[in-house]
């Protein structure tokens, strides 16, 4: 699924990186905890999370994710958006609950991973 | 070929949680660098966050080496925290000892040494109570 899909299908706000959203991710990992993704590993994979500290982004670069998406009306602060243009990420906030915005990206196609356990 | 060990060192910072993972983050850029496959890189990556986030959250920081061969790249994690009492238990999905004002951060979760081992292909624990712990992963090339 291309990421401007993404956002289109979450009514979302693209905060950087727009000129990557025909790039493709293939899964999805929803979790406000962090340990919890980094239980998952999937090549290009979107983070859809609630939670707001340069963790978030941090832990999208360790699992090389090509795009965070902050649910629930959360934004992120400018220093986060600085490290995710560095690191060649896609952010985009959304005025979605978690569970709504994971239900609409799986029922267009978008899986989560067969291994794993952070696949809320 | 490398000719000889290549080691990186940094000082974790236990001061300054948002700052966490920048050691991890710099690996990863000098791994790249040095040419290893995206899969040993992110195993890496990940096994070493996990700890440097560790050292932060229970031990006021240390210092993190990494020992790049050609065979083998090894992390070692030095804190003279408070020590792990009971390794069996911590080494356990779900078990954290972590306050509530880190599990709103994201992290306490009960997956840091779990998830160390799971992308290490050696897992050392050395620890000391009132001392501190020493944690030194390999991960073959």
């Amino acid at each position: 699924m291309k990421i401007g899909t993404i956002a289109n299908l979450l009514s979302a706000d693209i905060l950087c990186g727009k000129e990557d959203v025909n790039c493709d991710v293939h899964s999805a990992c929803a979790s406000d905890m962090m340990s919890d993704v980094l239980a998952f590993v999937k090549d290009q994979a979107v983070l859809l999370t609630g939670l707001v500290n340069p963790q978030v982004i941090r832990t999208a670069v360790m699992m090389d994710m090509r795009c965070v998406v902050f649910v629930r009306r959360k934004v992120p602060t400018d220093d986060m958006i600085a490290l995710a243009e560095e690191s060649g990420i896609v952010l985009m906030k959304s005025d979605l609950r978690m569970f709504e915005a994971c239900g609409i990206l799986y029922s267009e196609g978008l899986c989560g991973s067969k291994e794993g356990t952070a696949n809320a | 070929m490398l000719e000889d060990v290549v080691r990186f060192t940094f000082n974790v910072d236990g001061e300054d949680f948002s700052s966490a993972g920048a050691a991890s983050v710099q690996v990863k850029k000098h791994l790249r660098q040095m040419g290893f496959s995206p899969e040993i890189i992110r195993r890496v990556a990940i096994a070493m966050y996990e700890g440097e986030i560790n050292m932060v959250i229970h031990a006021d920081g240390g210092v993190a080496t990494v020992e790049v061969t050609d065979d083998s790249i090894v992390m070692i994690l030095e804190d003279k925290g408070p020590g792990i009492p009971d390794v069996a238990l911590a080494m356990q999905e779900g078990f954290s000892t972590a306050k509530e004002n880190i599990r709103s951060l994201g992290f306490g979760a009960g997956m840091g040494l779990p998830n160390m081992k799971k992308y290490s292909d050696s897992m050392k624990i050395e620890t000391e109570v009132g001392k501190g712990t020493t944690i030194i992963m390999t991960v073959n090339v």
